[in-house]
Order: structure tokens, then C-alpha cells, then sequence
């Protein structure tokens, strides 16, 4: 049951083998067994797990059930989901309990998904390892020693140690597929403006991408059909015909042209990716696809570029975070002044302190053109970069990560490191456009290893499809550390 | 020295929108604390702004009243403070591409017309109220009015007396009243001044430093407020001091202004693009077809009642100081179409006056247009005299007799005496009663006239109609 594909569930509820009570509450036990080791949730609520599983059954009995009705899906803690704590991960909001439920939140609902718990994350989502968060860190269920990636470790890790089925993440510059990777797992950020950002708690506004992740490309497909949609109370949101991500799961891949960006194949890539990478192309070629060597000359600016405007925005975004409303506050202040200053000095951790201060200082009079301005620009001509691709190719490949995960603390005081972990993703961010991780095999210390895969603008059915015909000749998906 | 003083004004006209700016919530005015903040509003983690076209609308009207032009695609930009009403930290509003830029608004000072130049004219969310009273030493905070829709319009400094500025921003309040786009109720805050004030030596071109003058919420405010910082820049400069330039408050208890910050303190807002709101486009199609929907605007109409009717400049500009009196001008007029001047003065003089008086507006009068029309018909077909006009006026507008003037007038006997040969035999009889004040005024003494006339109006209880007799008893003395 644990490692059944969401296809699988579904016919088994469909067919009464199992209800979606069955079924939560056996999720609910591992979660209780396992969890403590990993550490992959931060809020459990048995009661209002069951009460959902309920509602699904009653669903699936009435035969007004959709594909995913009563199946489990784990929400990163992102999401403000109504009557949930929602902490983002964050002493800050430690004791918010969501009055509204977001707009991802709702479609899943509207689906009969079931809720099984709020994952953890790196602290409002800044991190690349899950150690920013104030619950403490994920373990990574290959290794115990490693973390799991981040922000959305914790989503990584329970679909990893099938502690759920499914779960959501968030994607600012790679916060989907780059745990997903390192938990060797499968998970998928859609072009900027197909999911709600509506009640997804916000880091960087023009980056932030929710996203499905879940062990297979064609549980992703079912995923988004849910999650995909226009919500007109998110004013980036994209009005479009809705489409189905599973229908052309099917399709061969003869003739397909695989782009590989040389910048993305330089030094920094590790012995043990790349030639899992190797192996990867190696399998698409003989499915019928030919690779191209393509060129992305700014896209090594990518990171200096997104550690500008990810902090600029967050610095504004997270002045919210005050103390005067809802959230931490500080114990005792002197006045108006000094209650912010404590507030936000206990509230937030390190890392966000730190974005907080150069998004602030790249805002600044005066260094506002030279940063803001500058990074702007040179976004524009990342994502010119990508469309001149896409002449002589249909999808770009590459590594997700530049090496298999590394050890809890080993980079928790070099930020620099940290931040060139997301080297290859933030791109996708930077333009928008779709981008996932498969797993794609085993390297040092048996940690697994992603590829990671670049659709054009509006291309996840194709990217899916993709991934999808790798994954029915390859196993590495089922492959589970517990 | 000769000083000049230089004014820029910028207003902040509260929009009439149903809903916020950038959120659902009721505008309302009024309503319990924090009743009217929805989760947007309160800034909840997640939550987005989503552009209300209403407001949108409103300030292409603006623009379109003004001769502005209206910026294609504009920007919403985060003006990021710390403040406890402003519960995202930051507020949206517009920077460097605004909606409406240029424009011009013309005032009159006394018998001299002023072109004032716009600079801009912006959307912005406002903040909430702090409470700092009844909370025992701590302060509360009411987000009913955070995000209600704000224009800020800001003018170039091209006034130079308290007198225009005043006149500026009256010209501009009737303005956006005029169009429907701000209920202008300076009590409740919908329409806010700040001044900024400088002063110069008269005939240099150098701007002098300025100082802005916070939220003024009335003309008088405003005026005085002006002159105090004028007073008080060029008693400095007189000195040998210099000005800094900050940001002051108005004290009316006190009639002085005073630091609120300087420019050392002031915050940095950090400014940039919201990335939460997409530009703002407006197709000349959506600007055709709110133009098309506009009223006559006060210029238009200023030119029509000295052109078609005959008013002064004066005349025209105060009947136009809101649509409601040019509308209740205009359905009199309508009723005697030669006497525009008598219909002018009746609603300058008489009807506003009594409204004054009582504290309501034109819309509430108790005599409408078609009743106040009747009443001058009287007067100029000469059944009663404007004097007893008047008494006919205080009945209608204490409901007496239905308002009905002929009623009115027959009731009280008001009607004049017009008959020729009933006012000659009345001024028969006076003459021959007052053999001494003929002769008097044979003999050169015209003062002798106004008191036959005196003679003729007592003996008639005024009823006499004053012209005829003039004429009559003219007839009979160099006849």
C-alpha cells in the first residue's frame, strides 16, 4: 500500500478494497512510527485527518468521487490551510492558525484529497537543506546523516519514506526539485502563474511557484490536474483552458530533440551525477530521442541575479511579520520601536535575518540601480537566453544538483555553498518557466541523484510525457529507503 | 526684502467606491472597529491585492477633467514603512508611472482667472487608524479604512498666496465632487491637503528650501496654516537663519505649525515594482467610453452662463462651485429664461443664505426650482415687488400654503397696485395734502421727491408698484 502509485490507490478505494478512512489511518500509524526519526511534519491532526477521510468516503460511496478522492496528501507548511496551525516554519508564526484555507488548500479539498499534515520547511522557505527551520531539521530517509534538501525537505522526505503519497512544495529557486532529488523522488514546478499563489505564504512574489511532488512523473500528472487553475484573488494567476497532464503520458519519444546547455555540464558537477546523468541520456537516446548541445551564456549569473531580487522582494513581503496583529511577539518592550526590533529580532531565524538585511540593502537609495535595477536586466536576458534555446531544441536537460546531498551542518555556515546547491534551478524561476527532478540513480554513499528536466513556457504535458516514458523503463522511482 | 511665497499642494481624495482598492471589504464610513477588514486588509500571511476596476475608473475621470493624459500602462509600487496601521509594512501605491500625469486646473482669485499646473495624479491604498485615546497607555488599532481607494493628485508649485492655494483646493474639491468621484467630506477625512511651502525673494527664480505641511483637513486649516509657515520661513531668513527641510503638523488649537520630522529622519521607503500586481493597462477604447460618460464640467459650464446668459465671471464661478447649485441654477432658469440675473441672485442671495443658515445643502431645500421659478415670474411680470418677494419667500420655505405663491401672495395682499389710474388718483391726493413739498421741490429741492414718494408708498401699504410710481408723480410735478 505504501508504495502503491496514486493510479493504484485510486482503484482500490474505487473499487472498495480500502477506504479512505483505511487508508488515512495506516498512513496516520507510519507517520506516528517514523516521523520522530525524521522529522519530515510539523503539525499531525489525527482528528481532522479522519474527519476529511470521512467526507471522502462519503464520495466515493455516493459515486461523486474524482481520480484522487480519499487519498492522502502531505501540505507543506507554506499553505494556510483553515483551522491548521500554518508556521511556514517559523518561530514567528508559532501560534497562526489559519482563519482561511489557500487556494491550492481549497482545490484539493474540492477533490477529496485528505489532508494528513503540514510538513516542515526551511524557515519562510529560505534554504536549501531544511536546516533553517525552527522545528528543526528533516533527516534524509537514504541517509540519515544527510539532509533532504530544502525548502520543501520535509514534503521530500515523507514522500520518500512513503510516509504519505503525495505532498505539495513551493518552488522559489528550486525548493521542489531540488529535495526531490535528494530524496529520489519525483516533483515538478509549473509555469510561474499555473498554480494559485493565493494563501502561499510569500517569499519572493515573482519567483514563488507551488507545485506537486510525489514518487512518480504520472502521479505528478494526476496531481496537477487538480492543482492547475485560474484564481482570480491571485492577480498573477493565468487564465487559460484547462488541460489534462496525463494525456499524453503515452507518447513515444522518437524524433524528440533534448537539449544540453553546456553551462550546466561545467566544472562543479561531481564524478558520480554526472555519470548517472550520462545514463540517463543514454536511456532517452535509445527511446528514440537525439541530444543537442545548446548553449545558455548567462545563465551561470543566475545565482548572483536571484540573490538580489528573492531577498528584495522577501525584505517587503515579510515586513508583515510585526508582532501588532497575529504571530510572536515579543515578551516585554519598552515602546512601539522597540517592540518591532525584539520582535523581529526573536522571531526569525538567521537565514531570514540575513535575506531581510540584503534585500533591504539592495532596495536602498542609491543602490537600488545598481542592484535591483541591474538584476532586472539581466533576468530578461537569462530568460533570452532559454527562447534562443528552444529554436534548436524541445526540452533541456541537465543535472538538478551539482553533487548528492550533503551532511546535516556540513554547509550550514557557509552560506555561499548553500546558495550554489540551487545553481541549476533558480533559472526556471528567474524565467518562469517549468521545470522538474526525477530520480535517476545512486551516487556517493548511495544518495540519490536527479535529472533535472526544462519544458518551454506551458509544456508540462510534454516534460511529464518525458518523464514518464523514462520511468516505464527504468525503476529507479520505485526505489524506497524504508 | 520682498518675499515670494511658492505652494504646491498635494490632495488626497478619498475614491467613491463601493468596495477597497485592492480587496473586497465595505468603504463605509462609520462602522465598529475593524468590522470592514477582511484577511486581506489585516495583511494575513498569503494573502494578494487584486486591482478594483472602480477605482481605476474614477481616476481616468479625473484625468480626463483635467486635460491629463492617462498613462497606458502604469505601475503599483511598494512603499515600504514600519507603522502598526499599515499591516502589510508596506503601502501600495504608485511611483515612477503613475496613471495620470499633466494637467490643468483654473481658479479664480477675486476678478483674476490662474492656470495651475498638475503634475500627477495617483492611485493609492490608504492606512488605518491608531487610537491612541481610552486604551490606557497602549494604542488600538481600526483597519476599517485601510486600503479604501485614494487619488493623490499633486500640483506644481504655482501658487503664491494662501488665497490661491485655498482657492485651488476648493476649485479642485467641487471638481471631484462635480464628477462623482470623491464625496469630499473633509470632516470624515475624504479629502486631505498637505501644502508644501517655500519662500523666495520676489523676482529670483532659485526655489527656496520647502516645508510640508501634513494633512489638512480644512480651507481655513489650510490658509492658515500657510500663512503661519510663510511667516515663520521668512522671519528665519530675515535672521540670517536658514530653513531645513522637513515635514511639519499643523496645531489649530495653537495656530502654528511644528517639526513632525526632518529630512535626516526620514525613512528610506525602498520603492520598488509590487510584484504581486501586473502593470496596469488601459486601452484608449475603456478612455473613449469613460469620457463619453462625463458631465459638463465647470469650465464648460462657467462659459455657457456668462455666453448664453449673461452673468459675470463672479456669478458663473460661484454658481458652478458644485453641480448641485448649477443644476438647481439651471431647472430655475429654465422657468423664466430672459431673467438668468435675477434667478443668479435669488439662489446666491436668498436661498443661500437661508441654507447657511439652517446647515443643509441645495439638494435638501425646502423651495425646489420650478417653486423658486414661480416666485420670480411674480416678480418680474410685476404683480409683487422684491420686497414683497421676500415675505413670499419666508412662507414657501416655511411650507405655508403648499407653496403655492399666488396663494401666498393673495393671503398676505401682496400684490401690487399697477393700475395707472388708481396710483394717479392716489398721488392726486397726496399731492394736494403736501402743498409745501411741491413747492419745495419746485423750488429745487429734490429731496422733496423721495419723500412724496414715501407719501404715495405708506398710503398704499407699500403695495404701490414703486417704478410706476416714480414715473407718475414725475409726470405730474414737471407737468
Amino acid at each position: 500500500m505504501f508504495n502503491d502509485s496514486l493510479k493504484q490507490l485510486s482503484s482500490q478505494l474505487a473499487e472498495k478494497k480500502i477506504s479512505s478512512t483505511e487508508l488515512t489511518t495506516e498512513f496516520l500509524k507510519r507517520i506516528r512510527e517514523l516521523n520522530p526519526k525524521y522529522n519530515a511534519f510539523i503539525t499531525v491532526n489525527e482528528e481532522k485527518s479522519l474527519a476529511q477521510a470521512q467526507v471522502a468516503d462519503k464520495m466515493l460511496a455516493s459515486g461523486r468521487a474524482g481520480p484522487l478522492t480519499g487519498i492522502p496528501i502531505a501540505q507543506k507548511d507554506i499553505f494556510c490551510a483553515k483551522g491548521w496551525l500554518t508556521t511556514c516554519g517559523s518561530k514567528m508564526l508559532s501560534n497562526f492558525v489559519s482563519p482561511y484555507d489557500a487556494g491550492v488548500i481549497e482545490r484539493f479539498d474540492q477533490a477529496g484529497m485528505v489532508n494528513i499534515g503540514k510538513t516542515n520547511m526551511d524557515e519562510f522557505a529560505m534554504g536549501s537543506s531544511n536546516e533553517t527551520s525552527f522545528y528543526g531539521p528533516v533527516k534524509n530517509p537514504w541517509d540519515i546523516l544527510a539532509v533532504p534538501g530544502g525548502s520543501s525537505g520535509g514534503a521530500a522526505c515523507a514522500v520518500a519514506a512513503r510516509l504519505t503519497p503525495a505532498a505539495t512544495g513551493t518552488d522559489t529557486g528550486g525548493s521542489i526539485r531540488q529535495p526531490a532529488a535528494l530524496c529520489g523522488i519525483s516533483g515538478i514546478k509549473p509555469t510561474y502563474g499555473l498554480v494559485s499563489r493565493y494563501g502561499m505564504i510569500a517569499f519572493a512574489s515573482s519567483l514563488d511557484q507551488g507545485g506537486p511532488m510525489a514518487k512518480s512523473a504520472e502521479d505528478l500528472a494526476l496531481l496537477l490536474n487538480v492543482m492547475v487553475g485560474f484564481d482570480p484573488r491571485d492577480s498573477t494567476s493565468l487564465q487559460r483552458d484547462t488541460e489534462g497532464y496525463t494525456r499524453d503520458l503515452q507518447k513515444p519519444l522518437a524524433g524528440l530533440r533534448i537539449g544540453l546547455p553546456k553551462e550546466y555540464f561545467a566544472k562543479g558537477m561531481s564524478k558520480d551525477v554526472e555519470s548517472a546523468i550520462e545514463k540517463a541520456l543514454d536511456e532517452y537516446r535509445k527511446l528514440g530521442a537525439e541530444t543537442v548541445d545548446v548553449s545558455l551564456p548567462n545563465a551561470p549569473l543566475s545565482i548572483p541575479v536571484y540573490y538580489v531580487l528573492a531577498p528584495a522582494e522577501a525584505s517587503s513581503n515579510l515586513s508583515r511579520f510585526d508582532g501588532v496583529r497575529y504571530g510572536y511577539r515579543a515578551k516585554s518592550y519598552n515602546d512601539l520601536g522597540d517592540m518591532y526590533r525584539k520582535t523581529r529580532a526573536e522571531g526569525f531565524g538567521t537565514e531570514v535575518k540575513r535575506r531581510i538585511l540584503i534585500g533591504t540593502y539592495v532596495l536602498s537609495h542609491g543602490y537600488y540601480d545598481a542592484y535591483y535595477i541591474k538584476a532586472q536586466k539581466v533576468r530578461r536576458l537569462i530568460a533570452q537566453d532559454f527562447t534562443e534555446a528552444y529554436r534548436q531544441c524541445d526540452i533541456l536537460m541537465g543535472p538538478t544538483t551539482p553533487t548528492v546531498a550533503f551532511n546535516l551542518g556540513e554547509k550550514s555556515n557557509d552560506p555561499i555553498q548553500m546558495y550554489l546547491s540551487d545553481i541549476y534551478t533558480s533559472a526556471a524561476n528567474l524565467t518562469g518557466l517549468p521545470a522538474m527532478s526525477i530520480p535517476v540513480g545512486f551516487g556517493d554513499k548511495n544518495r540519490p541523484i536527479g535529472l533535472h528536466i526544462i519544458g518551454n513556457y506551458f509544456m508540462e504535458a510534454q516534460m511529464l510525457n518525458v518523464a514518464h516514458q523514462y520511468q516505464q523503463v527504468t525503476d529507479w522511482h520505485l526505489k524506497s529507503p524504508v | 526684502m520682498q518675499w515670494e511665497i511658492v505652494i504646491g499642494l498635494e490632495v488626497h481624495a478619498q475614491l467613491s467606491t463601493r468596495s477597497k482598492i485592492f480587496s473586497g471589504a465595505s468603504t463605509a464610513y462609520g462602522a465598529p472597529p475593524n468590522t470592514q477588514a477582511c484577511v486581506v486588509d489585516l495583511a494575513l500571511p498569503g494573502v494578494l491585492p487584486v486591482l478594483n476596476k472602480g477605482a481605476v475608473e474614477q481616476a481616468i475621470k479625473f484625468g480626463l477633467s483635467v486635460d491629463a493624459r492617462i498613462n497606458s500602462s502604469s505601475i503599483f509600487a511598494r512603499k515600504n514603512y514600519f507603522y502598526p496601521d499599515l499591516p502589510k509594512g508596506y503601502q501600495i501605491s504608485q511611483y515612477e508611472l503613475p496613471v495620470v500625469q499633466g494637467g490643468n486646473i483654473q481658479i479664480q482669485v477675486g476678478k483674476v482667472e490662474k492656470n495651475i499646473r498638475l503634475t500627477r495624479a495617483h492611485l493609492e491604498e490608504d492606512a488605518g487608524k491608531s487610537l491612541h485615546e481610552d486604551f490606557h497607555g497602549m494604542s488600538g488599532i481600526d483597519l476599517n479604512r485601510a486600503g479604501t481607494p485614494l487619488l493623490e493628485i499633486v500640483s506644481e508649485p504655482d501658487m503664491h498666496s494662501s488665497e490661491e492655494a485655498v482657492a485651488y483646493a476648493k476649485t479642485l474639491h467641487a471638481l471631484v465632487r462635480w464628477i462623482g468621484i470623491c464625496d469630499g467630506n473633509m470632516q470624515e477625512g475624504s479629502f486631505r491637503c498637505d501644502a508644501n511651502v517655500s519662500v523666495r525673494p520676489r523676482g529670483t527664480e532659485k526655489f527656496g528650501t520647502r516645508c510640508e505641511i501634513k494633512n489638512l483637513n480644512s480651507f481655513r486649516f489650510l490658509e492658515k496654516a500657510i500663512d503661519y509657515e510663510a511667516r515663520r520661513q521668512i522671519e528665519i531668513l530675515e535672521d540670517g537663519g536658514i530653513i531645513r527641510q522637513e515635514t511639519r503638523l499643523y496645531d489649530a488649537n495653537k495656530d502654528e505649525t511644528r517639526t513632525m520630522r526632518t529630512k535626516e529622519d526620514a525613512n528610506d521607503y525602498r520603492y520598488f515594482p509590487d510584484p504581486d500586481l501586473l502593470p496596469l493597462e488601459i486601452t484608449q477604447s475603456w478612455i473613449d467610453q469613460l469620457k463619453e460618460a462625463l458631465p459638463e464640467l465647470p469650465p464648460a459650464r462657467r462659459r455657457r452662463y456668462v455666453n448664453e446668459f449673461g452673468l459675470s465671471a463672479y456669478d458663473a464661478n460661484v454658481l458652478t462651485n458644485s453641480r448641485e447649485v448649477a443644476d438647481y441654477f439651471e431647472n430655475t432658469v429654465k422657468h423664466l429664461p430672459t431673467q438668468a440675473k435675477l434667478c443668479a441672485n435669488w439662489i446666491m442671495g436668498e436661498i443661500s443664505g437661508q441654507l447657511n443658515k439652517e446647515g443643509i445643502e441645495i439638494t435638501d431645500c425646502p423651495i425646489s426650482p420650478a417653486q423658486l421659478g414661480a416666485l420670480l415670474t411674480r416678480i418680474s411680470d410685476g404683480t409683487i415687488s422684491g420686497k414683497a418677494a421676500k415675505s413670499v419667500f419666508e412662507s414657501m420655505w416655511n411650507g405655508e400654503l403648499d407653496k403655492n405663491v399666488d396663494a401666498i401672495i393673495e393671503a398676505k395682499g401682496l400684490k401690487q397696485i399697477s393700475d395707472d389710474s388708481a396710483i394717479e388718483k392716489l398721488v392726486d391726493e397726496v399731492l394736494a395734502a403736501n402743498a409745501q413739498q411741491v413747492s419745495d421741490y419746485r423750488n429745487g429741492k429734490e429731496k422733496a421727491f423721495n419723500s412724496l414718494i414715501g407719501q404715495v408708498m405708506k398710503a398704499t401699504q407699500g403695495k404701490a408698484n414703486p417704478a410706476q410710481v416714480n414715473a407718475i408723480l414725475k409726470k405730474k410735478l414737471t407737468g
